[in-house]
C-alpha cells in the first residue's frame, strides 16, 4: 500500500484495519465489515460526487474487505473511473483493484480496456508502466486480443522510456504464455532482437527472457540473436565486477542476466561463424576460470549467483557437445563440486554430470571421478544425492568398469531407500547385460540381484534372463547349475524359484550327470518350494515337471504321482487344475515321440529393445537417465548430425560393446532352425506364467491333430477369458508367434497398436467421399462414423461423429489416426482425444487438425477400439483425406488454359486414362462432380462444348502443385478420356486414379 | 468415558486443560485449535472427529468448552455434563469470561477433580459441591472432623443432593415457570412450525428433609382424574385447561418410579436454585404476537418495507423488552424508518433493521414503515429475503402450563404446608420467533 504513512494517507483505511485487526472475534470482525459496507454503499450512492481521494479510499477498504474473504459486488465502476485520475496513487489503486477483482466477463471490460489503452498511448512512462503490469496481472485471453499488437509496438518503439520497455518486455512474455495464439510475429520480432544490444541492463534481461520463449517455438525468426547475445555475454565476462553497479550481485557481474544469455544460447546450436563461436569459446572459459578464482565473499549469495552462472554455462557447453576441452573443464570442475560441503552444489553436480557422461568428448573424464560418486553413493545423507548419484553410475558406466559399477549397486542394494530400490534393480539388470563379458558374471548378477532384492525385481528381469540364457547355448550348462546352487538355499524368494523352475526344466538335462543334481534330486528340490508358492509360478513349476518327464523319464512316476494328487487335480484353482489334468494326460497317453517334440526346447527369442530398458522409461520421469538419453540423442542428431554413442537400446544399433546384441544377431532366425515341424512350438511357451496368451497366440498357427484333440478347447477357453488375446485376434505367422514374446510379457499389452496391425481396414465407402466432404463413412450394428470436413489450403479440419446405436454404454473408447509410412511425413494428422466413454444412443463428436506436408498417396487410418458389453471391438477405417481436398480452384481464361497446357507437356507430367463409365453419363452429375473434386470448371475453354475442362492449385506446406484436367466422354462408347497434367508426374498418377473411380 | 476437557479463549489459547486418559496425547488440544476454532469455514457441527478422536464442544460467548475422547461415548451425556459444567462454573463465579476463567483456574481445576473421574461424571450439584469446594479456601481447624465426616456422608450417600440439618426460619419456595416459544410463519400467516420449551426452576429454602409434590395441568394426570372422577362435565372443564406434553426430563431429586407408575412428581428438594424439569409443548400453543410484512420493490434501487404486530394475549397483561429485526438487502445504501410506536433503527453493522418497543399490552397493534434505498451491484444474485425475527418477553406460559399445587411435606419438623411461603410466576419468552417475508 503506497504511503499511508503520512500526508497523501488514507486515515480512514489504517483506522478501518486496525479495527478488524482488533476484532475479538469472527462475529465482531463481521460486524464491523457490514458496518463499513453500509458506510461506502451510502457513500457511492450519495448524490454529491466524490473526490478523487475518498473514491481511492473507498475503494481500498473494499479491497481489503474482499481479500478477507468477503464477497464484494459493487465499487467496480468507483475503481473504473480511479483508472482515468491524473495522480499516480489513485490510478494505481484503481489498477490493483481491477487487477485482483475484475473477472474478465464484466461488462466493465470495455471501459477497463479503454482506460488502458488510454494510459498506454499516453506519454508518461508511470502510467504506461502500471497499465502494462494490470495487462500482465490480468493476463486473460481478452486481454491479450486486445493488446495483442499494441505491446509489442511499445516494446520496439525508439522513444519508449528504458522502464517501460521492461514492463512491455515482459508484459508480453506473459501474454505469450496465456495465449500464444494470439501474438502476431511481425517485424516487430527482428528489432526485439537488436533490444540485446540496449544500453539499460533491465531491458536486455526483460527482452532475453521474452526471446528464449519465443526463439523456442519458432528459432528461425531469432537466429541473429545468438550473436548478440555472444556479444552480450562476453561484456558481462570481461566486465570487472563494479563496471555494472546496479547489476552487480554480491561482486557477480549480473548473474541473471547471464544465466538467461546461457539459456538463450542453448536454444540453437554452435553458432557456425567461427568468430563468434571462439568469442563463445572465451567467455565459456572466462566463466570456468572464475570459478576457481577464490571467492570474492564469504557470503552464500555470492556463491549462488557464481555457480548458477556456471551451471548454466556447463549446461550450454553439454548442449553443444562440441568443444572437448571445454568439456572435460566442465567435468573437472563439476569433480570438485562433488565433494562440496552443500548438498544442492552435490546434487546439481551429479545431475549435470549424468548428461556429461554421455557425451564422447567427456566420458573419460567423467569416469576418473567413479570413487567420489561410488563414496557419494554410500555416504550421503540426502536421498535425493544419492539417487542423482545411481544415475551417474548407471551413465558412466561402460565395458571397463562395468563389473566394478554393478557390484558396487548391488552391495548398495541392500541399504538402499525402499524408493529407488525398483530403479536400481532395473539399472543393475541392464548394466548387467549390455556390459557383460561373461555370461557366467551376469547369471551370478542377476540371481544375487534376485537374493538380495527380490520383491523389487520386476517381471521383466527375469524374463530377460531367461530370453538370454535361452538364446545363448553355452550359458545354459552353467545357469541351470548355478540356479540349482540357488535354490538350494533354505529361503528362495519367489522369482529366484521362477527362473529356477524355467531354467531347470529347460536345461536341467545338462547337470542331471551330476550325481549331486540327479534328475530326482532336481526334481524333489523344486518341488519342495512349491508348497510356499503364489499361483503363476505353481502353474511355471507344474510345466516345468511336464518338461522333465520328457527330459527324464526316470523321473515320469514320481512326477505323474504329484500331478495326480488331489492338491493338484482338484486344484481349486483353475489355471493349475487344467495345467495338472491336461500335463498328466499328456504324459500318459502320448508316445515318447510326440512328447519329445511338443515339449521341445524353446526356440531362441528374436531381439527386441529390451523390456527392462522399456519398464525403466516408463517408469522414470523427466529428468533421469534414461530420458537424459533419449534427449540427447535427439539434440545429438538434431545439432551435431552424429548418432549417440552411449544409447542402451541394444536393438537401435549393433554396438559392439552388447554382446547381447551380437549373439543375437548371431542367432538365426528360429524358422530356420532345424525343427520337426513348425506346429512343435505348441508348448514351447507355457513355462512363462502368462501362457494363456501364449496358448491363444499359438493355437492361431497350425495345429497339429493331436494338439488339437488333447488342448485347443482349452486354449479357446483361455483365449477368451483373456482380452489381450482376443485383441490381438490376429493370425500370427508361426515365425511371427515366437517373436511375440516380448510383446507377451511386457506387462502393459499395448493393445492398441497391436489391434491396428490386424483389423482389417474398411474403405468401402471411402470412393464416394472423393468429391464430397460430409457423410457417413462406416456403419455396422454397433456404431455410425459420420464425417463433416472442411479444407482450405494445405489445412483441414474433419470432424467425425461416432454414433452409439445400441443403448449400452461404450467403455475404454478411444479413436486415433495412424498415418503409416511414408505418409507420416506428408500428412500431419493431430487428433483431439476422445471421451472414453459413449452413452447409448449417444453421439461422440471428435475434431481431427490435418496439415498437408507434400503431396501423398495413401490415406490415413482411423483406429477406434471400444468395449461392447465385455468384448473388445476394433474397426479400422480408412480416412477419406485425399490429395483433391487441398485443390484451390482457378479460374482462366482458354488461351491461359492452352498456354499451360503446353507448358506442362513433359511426358511424366501428364496422365492419360480411358476408362469405361461406371455411372449414366449424364452432365450435370459430371459437372458437380468435378467441381466436388476441387478444380474449377472452366466453361468455353474445350472447342468441343461436351468436353469438360478444370483447373486447380493444389496446396502443400511445401509446395504447391498446379492442375489441369480435361475429361473427354464418349457417350456411344459409354467411355471416358480422362487427361490430367500438373507440374508433378506422382501428382498427376494420384488424381487420375482418384477421379477416374468417380465416373 | 470423557478422556479430557480443555477450554479455549477466542484465540484458540488453551486457558485450562485437563486430561483424564491415557489414551488422549498432548497433539489433541492442537488439533482441535487447528480443526475447529481456526478452520477456513465455520464449523458447525457441535461433535468433530479428527483422526479417530471426537470432540464435543459448545461455546460460551468467546470460551470454548471442548470434551475429548477416543471412545464411542454417549454424546448426549458428553453434551449434559458441558452444559453442567458451564452451569456449575456460572454458579461459581458468574459470566464465563476469558478473565474469569483465568482468576480462577485453581478453582476449575479443583471442580474438574470432583465432577469428573477417570472420565466419568460425578456429582455435579452445585449445592453440594459449594459444601466442600470454596473460593475461600477451608480453614481446617475451624471444621470439626464431624462436619468432614458429614460431607462424605452426604456425597457419598443416596440423597446427594440435600444435607440434613437445614434450618430456616421462614420456610420459602420459590416456582418459575419460564417457557421459549419458537415459530416460523409464512408470509400469509400460516403456522410452519411452532414448538414451546420450558423449564420449572425452584427456589427452595425449606428446613429438615422435606417430601414435596408438585401438580400441573398435565393432560394425562386431568384426564385420569376426569376419569375417576364423578361426573363427566368436570373432566371436560379442565380437559379444556389441560395441556399435552410431548416430552419431559427431570431433576434427579424426582422420583421416576412414582412418576412412571402415578405420573406424579414428587422428590426432596435440594437447597437453593435448581431447574426441577424441562418439558415441550407443540399443540394449542398461545402465540403471543402475530407479525404482518409486506415488502414491495419499486424498480431496482428501492424496497418498501412495512410490518405490523399484533399483540394476542389479555389486555390486562404486559408484554415487555418487545424487538423486531427487519432484515434489509445487502446493497442497502441508505434507509428511512417511521414508526407509531417505540424506537427504530437502521443497524448496519447486523444489515437489520431493529425495532424497539418498551412495553404492549395484550390485544393491540403497531405498525412500522420504512424505506430501503438499494445500490445497483453487478450482482444477479437475487435478495434471499431472510425471516423478520422478533423478541419479545410475556408474563404468561405461552403453551398454557398451569401449577396446579405445590405439597410440602416435612414429617419430621413441626411444620406444615400452610407454613411455607409458596411464590410462582410464569415468564413467557421468544425462542426463535420468525416470519417469513
Amino acid at each position: 500500500m503506497p504511503a499511508v504513512s503520512k500526508g497523501d494517507g488514507m486515515r480512514g483505511l489504517a483506522v478501518f484495519i486496525s479495527d478488524i485487526r482488533n476484532c475479538k472475534s469472527k462475529e465482531a470482525e463481521i460486524k464491523r465489515i457490514n458496518k463499513e459496507l453500509a458506510n461506502i454503499r451510502s457513500k457511492f450512492k450519495g448524490d454529491k460526487a466524490l473526490d478523487g481521494y475518498s473514491k481511492k479510499k473507498y475503494v481500498c477498504k473494499l479491497l481489503f474487505i474482499f481479500l478477507l474473504g468477503h464477497d464484494i459486488d459493487f465499487g467496480h465502476m468507483e475503481a473504473v473511473n480511479l483508472l482515468s485520475s491524473n495522480k499516480y496513487t489513485e490510478k494505481q489503486i484503481g489498477y490493483l483493484f481491477i487487477s485482483v477483482l475484475v473477472n474478465s466477463n464484466s461488462d466493465l471490460i470495455r471501459l477497463i480496456n479503454n482506460a488502458i489503452k488510454n494510459d498506454l498511448s499516453s506519454r508518461n512512462p508511470t502510467f504506461m508502466n502500471l497499465a502494462l503490469h494490470c495487462i500482465a496481472n490480468v493476463g486473460s485471453r481478452e486481454m491479450a486480443e486486445a493488446f495483442a499488437a499494441d505491446v509489442p509496438r511499445i516494446l520496439v518503439a525508439g522513444d519508449t522510456m528504458d522502464s517501460v520497455k521492461q514492463s512491455a518486455a515482459l508484459c508480453l512474455l506473459r501474454l505469450n504464455r496465456t495465449s500464444p495464439d494470439l501474438i502476431p510475429m511481425g517485424e516487430w520480432t527482428s528489432r526485439v532482437v537488436h533490444l540485446l544490444n540496449d544500453q539499460h541492463l533491465g531491458v536486455v534481461t526483460a527482452a532475453t527472457s521474452l526471446i528464449i520463449t519465443l526463439a523456442q517455438k519458432n528459432p528461425d525468426d531469432f537466429k541473429t540473436s545468438v550473436s548478440l547475445a555472444v556479444a552480450r555475454l562476453s561484456r558481462i565476462v570481461t566486465s570487472a565486477s563494479t563496471d555494472l553497479q546496479d547489476y552487480t550481485y554480491y561482486f557477480v557481474a549480473a548473474p541473471w542476466l547471464s544465466v538467461k544469455l546461457l539459456r538463450l544460447l542453448q536454444c540453437y546450436p554452435p553458432p557456425e561463424d567461427a568468430a563468434i563461436r571462439g568469442r563463445l569459446t572465451e567467455c565459456l572459459e572466462t566463466i570456468l576460470n572464475k570459478a576457481q578464482e577464490p571467492p570474492k565473499s564469504k557470503k552464500v549469495q555470492h556463491s549462488n549467483a557464481k555457480n548458477a552462472v556456471l551451471f548454466e554455462a556447463i549446461s550450454l557447453i553439454i548442449h553443444h557437445d562440441s568443444e572437448p576441452t571445454l568439456l572435460v573443464r566442465a567435468c573437472n570442475q563439476l569433480g570438485q563440486f562433488l565433494q562440496h560441503r552443500e548438498t544442492n552444489l552435490r546434487y546439481l553436480a551429479l545431475e549435470s554430470m549424468c548428461t556429461l557422461a554421455s557425451s564422447e568428448f567427456s566420458h573419460e573424464a567423467v569416469k576418473t571421478h567413479i570413487e567420489t560418486v561410488i563414496n557419494a553413493l554410500k555416504t550421503e545423507r540426502d536421498v535425493s544425492v544419492r539417487q542423482r548419484a545411481v544415475d551417474l553410475l548407471y551413465a558412466m558406466c561402460d565395458r571397463s568398469n562395468a563389473k566394478q559399477i554393478v557390484a558396487e549397486m548391488l552391495s548398495y542394494l541392500e541399504t538402499a531407500d525402499y524408493s529407488i530400490r525398483e530403479e536400481i534393480v532395473l539399472k543393475v539388470a541392464i548394466l548387467a547385460e549390455k556390459y557383460a563379458v561373461e555370461y557366467t558374471w551376469y547369471v551370478d548378477t542377476i540371481l544375487n540381484l534376485i537374493r538380495i532384492a527380490g520383491d523389487y525385481v520386476s517381471e521383466e528381469v527375469w524374463y530377460r534372463v531367461i530370453q538370454i540364457v535361452i538364446n545363448r547355448d553355452d550359458v545354459q550348462g552353467y545357469a541351470a547349475k548355478t540356479v540349482f546352487e540357488a535354490l538350494q538355499a533354505p529361503a528362495c524368494h519367489e522369482n529366484l524359484v521362477k527362473v529356477g523352475g524355467y531354467i531347470l526344466g529347460e536345461f536341467g538335462n545338462l547337470i542331471a550327470g551330476d550325481p549331486r543334481s540327479s534328475p530326482l534330486i532336481q526334481f524333489n528340490l523344486l518341488h519342495s518350494k512349491f508348497h510356499l508358492c503364489s499361483v503363476p509360478t505353481r502353474a511355471l513349476l507344474l510345466s516345468a515337471y511336464v518338461k522333465f518327464i520328457n527330459l527324464f523319464p526316470e523321473v515320469k512316476g514320481t512326477i505323474q504321482e504329484v500331478l495326480r494328487s488331489d492338491s493338484q487335480l482338484r486344484n481349486a484353482d483353475v489355471e493349475l487344475q487344467q495345467r495338472a489334468v491336461e500335463y498328466l494326460r499328456l504324459s500318459c497317453i502320448a508316445s515318447t515321440d510326440i512328447l519329445a517334440t511338443v515339449l521341445e526346447e524353446m526356440p531362441p527369442f528374436p531381439e527386441r529393445e529390451s523390456s527392462i530398458l522399456a519398464k525403466l522409461k516408463k517408469k522414470k520421469g523427466s529428468g533421469t537417465v534414461s530420458d537424459v538419453e533419449d534427449t540427447r540423442k535427439e539434440r545429438n542428431t538434431n545439432v551435431n548430425g552424429s548418432t549417440d554413442h552411449t544409447t542402451a537400446t541394444t536393438n537401435t544399433k549393433p554396438s559392439p560393446s552388447s554382446f547381447v546384441s551380437d549373439l543375437l544377431a548371431a542367432a538365426p532366425p528360429p524358422t530356420n532352425r532345424p525343427r520337426p515341424v513348425p506346429s512343435s512350438s505348441i508348448l514351447h511357451m507355457p513355462l512363462s506364467p502368462l501362457s494363456p496368451q501364449a496358448y491363444a497366440v499359438h493355437s492361431a498357427a497350425p495345429l497339429t491333430p493331436f494338439y488339437q484333440v488333447t488342448s485347443s478347447p482349452s486354449s479357446d477357453l483361455l483365449g477368451l477369458g483373456n482380452s489381450s488375446a482376443v485383441n490381438s485376434g490376429s493370425p500370427p505367422a508361426a515365425s511371427n508367434a515366437a517373436s511375440l514374446l516380448v510383446d507377451v510379457f511386457s506387462e502393459s499389452l499395448p493393445v492398441a497398436p497391436l489391434g491396428t496391425a490386424s483389423a482389417p481396414i474398411i474403405e468401402e465407402n471411402f470412393s464416394r467421399f472423393v468429391c464430397k466432404n460430409n457423410g457417413v463413412l462406416y456403419e455396422n450394428q454397433l456404431l455410425q462414423i459420420g464425417l463433416k470436413s472442411e479444407f482450405r489450403q494445405n489445412l483441414g479440419r474433419m470432424y467425425v461423429f461416432y454414433g452409439n446405436k445400441t443403448s449400452t454404454q461404450f467403455l475404454n473408447f478411444s479413436a486415433s489416426v495412424v498415418c503409416h509410412e511414408p505418409l507420416n511425413a506428408q500428412l500431419n494428422v493431430h487428433t483431439k482425444t476422445a471421451d472414453p466413454v459413449v452413452d447409448g444412443g449417444a453421439q461422440l463428436q471428435q475434431i481431427l487438425n490435418i496439415e498437408c506436408l507434400s503431396d501423398f498417396v495413401e490415406a490415413p487410418v482411423l483406429n477406434i477400439n471400444f468395449r461392447y458389453g465385455g468384448s473388445v471391438q476394433n474397426i479400422a477405417v480408412r480416412l477419406p483425406v485425399t490429395l483433391n481436398k487441398f485443390f484451390q480452384p482457378t479460374e482462366m481464361m482458354s488461351q491461359d488454359f492452352f498456354q499451360r497446357w503446353k507448358q506442362l507437356s513433359d511426358p511424366q507430367q501428364e496422365v492419360q486414362k480411358i476408362f469405361k463409365a461406371k455411372h449414366s453419363m449424364d452432365t450435370e452429375i459430371t459437372k458437380a462432380k468435378i467441381i466436388g473434386f476441387g478444380t474449377a470448371l472452366l466453361d468455353g475453354v474445350d472447342p468441343n462444348p461436351s468436353n469438360f475442362v478444370g483447373a486447380g492449385v493444389i496446396h502443400t506446406k511445401t509446395i504447391q502443385v498446379g492442375c489441369l484436367l480435361r475429361l473427354e466422354p464418349n457417350t456411344q462408347a459409354q467411355m471416358y478420356r480422362l487427361t490430367l497434367r500438373t507440374s508433378r508426374g506422382s501428382v498427376s498418377q494420384r488424381l487420375c486414379d482418384l477421379l477416374s473411380e468417380q465416373f | 468415558m470423557i478422556g479430557g476437557l480443555f477450554i479455549y479463549n477466542h484465540k484458540g489459547e488453551v486457558l485450562i486443560s485437563r486430561v483424564y486418559r491415557d489414551d488422549i496425547g498432548r497433539n489433541a488440544v492442537d488439533a482441535f485449535r487447528v480443526n475447529v476454532i481456526h478452520a477456513r469455514q465455520q464449523v458447525r457441527s457441535p461433535v468433530t472427529n479428527i483422526a479417530r478422536t471426537s470432540f464435543f464442544h459448545v461455546k460460551r460467548s468467546n470460551i470454548w468448552l471442548a470434551a475429548v475422547t477416543k471412545q464411542n461415548v454417549n454424546a448426549a451425556m458428553v453434551f449434559e455434563f458441558l452444559y453442567k459444567m458451564c452451569d456449575v462454573m456460572t454458579a461459581y463465579f458468574g459470566k464465563i469470561s476469558e478473565e474469569n476463567i483465568k482468576n480462577n483456574f485453581v478453582l476449575i481445576y479443583e471442580l474438574l477433580d470432583e465432577i469428573l473421574d477417570f472420565g466419568y461424571p460425578q456429582n455435579s450439584e452445585t449445592g453440594a459441591l459449594k459444601t466442600f469446594i470454596t473460593q475461600q479456601g477451608i480453614k481446617s481447624q475451624l471444621q470439626t472432623k464431624e462436619e468432614q465426616s458429614q460431607i462424605t456422608s452426604q456425597v457419598t450417600g443416596q440423597i446427594g443432593w440435600r444435607r440434613e440439618g437445614i434450618k430456616y426460619r421462614r420456610n420459602e419456595l420459590f416456582l418459575d415457570v419460564l417457557e421459549s416459544v419458537n415459530l416460523l410463519m409464512s408470509p400469509q400467516g400460516q403456522v410452519l412450525s411452532a414448538h414451546v420449551s420450558g423449564r420449572v426452576v425452584m427456589k427452595s429454602y425449606l428446613s429438615g428433609m422435606p417430601e414435596c409434590k408438585f401438580g400441573m395441568n398435565d393432560k394425562i394426570v386431568i384426564d385420569k382424574q376426569g376419569k375417576g372422577g364423578t361426573t363427566d362435565e368436570a373432566g371436560k372443564s379442565s380437559g379444556k385447561q389441560s395441556i399435552a406434553i410431548d416430552d419431559c426430563t427431570f431433576h434427579q431429586c424426582v422420583r421416576l418410579s412414582k412418576f412412571d407408575s402415578e405420573r406424579s412428581i414428587s422428590f426432596i428438594p435440594p437447597d437453593g436454585e435448581y431447574e426441577l424439569m424441562r418439558y415441550r409443548t407443540t399443540k394449542d400453543i398461545i402465540l403471543p404476537f402475530r407479525v404482518i410484512p409486506l415488502v414491495r420493490e419499486v424498480g431496482r434501487t428501492k424496497l418498501e418495507v412495512k410490518v405490523v404486530i399484533k399483540s394476542n394475549f389479555k389486555p390486562s397483561l404486559l408484554a415487555q423488552k418487545i424487538e423486531v429485526r427487519i432484515p434489509t438487502p445487502l446493497n442497502t445504501s441508505g434507509v428511512q424508518v417511521i414508526c407509531m410506536k417505540g424506537k427504530a433503527k437502521y443497524k448496519a453493522s447486523e444489515n437489520a433493521i431493529v425495532w424497539k418497543i418498551k412495553r404492549m399490552a395484550g390485544m393491540k397493534e403497531s405498525q412500522i414503515s420504512a424505506e430501503i434505498e438499494l445500490l445497483p451491484t453487478n450482482d444477479k444474485k437475487k435478495w434471499a429475503r431472510p425471516p423478520i425475527s422478533m423478541n419479545f418477553e410475556v408474563p404468561f406460559a405461552p403453551s398454557g402450563l398451569k401449577v396446579r399445587y405445590l405439597k410440602v411435606f416435612e414429617p419430621k419438623l413441626n411444620y406444615s404446608d400452610h407454613d411455607v411461603i409458596k411464590w410462582v410466576r410464569y415468564i413467557g419468552r421468544s425462542g426463535i420467533y420468525e416470519t417469513r417475508c
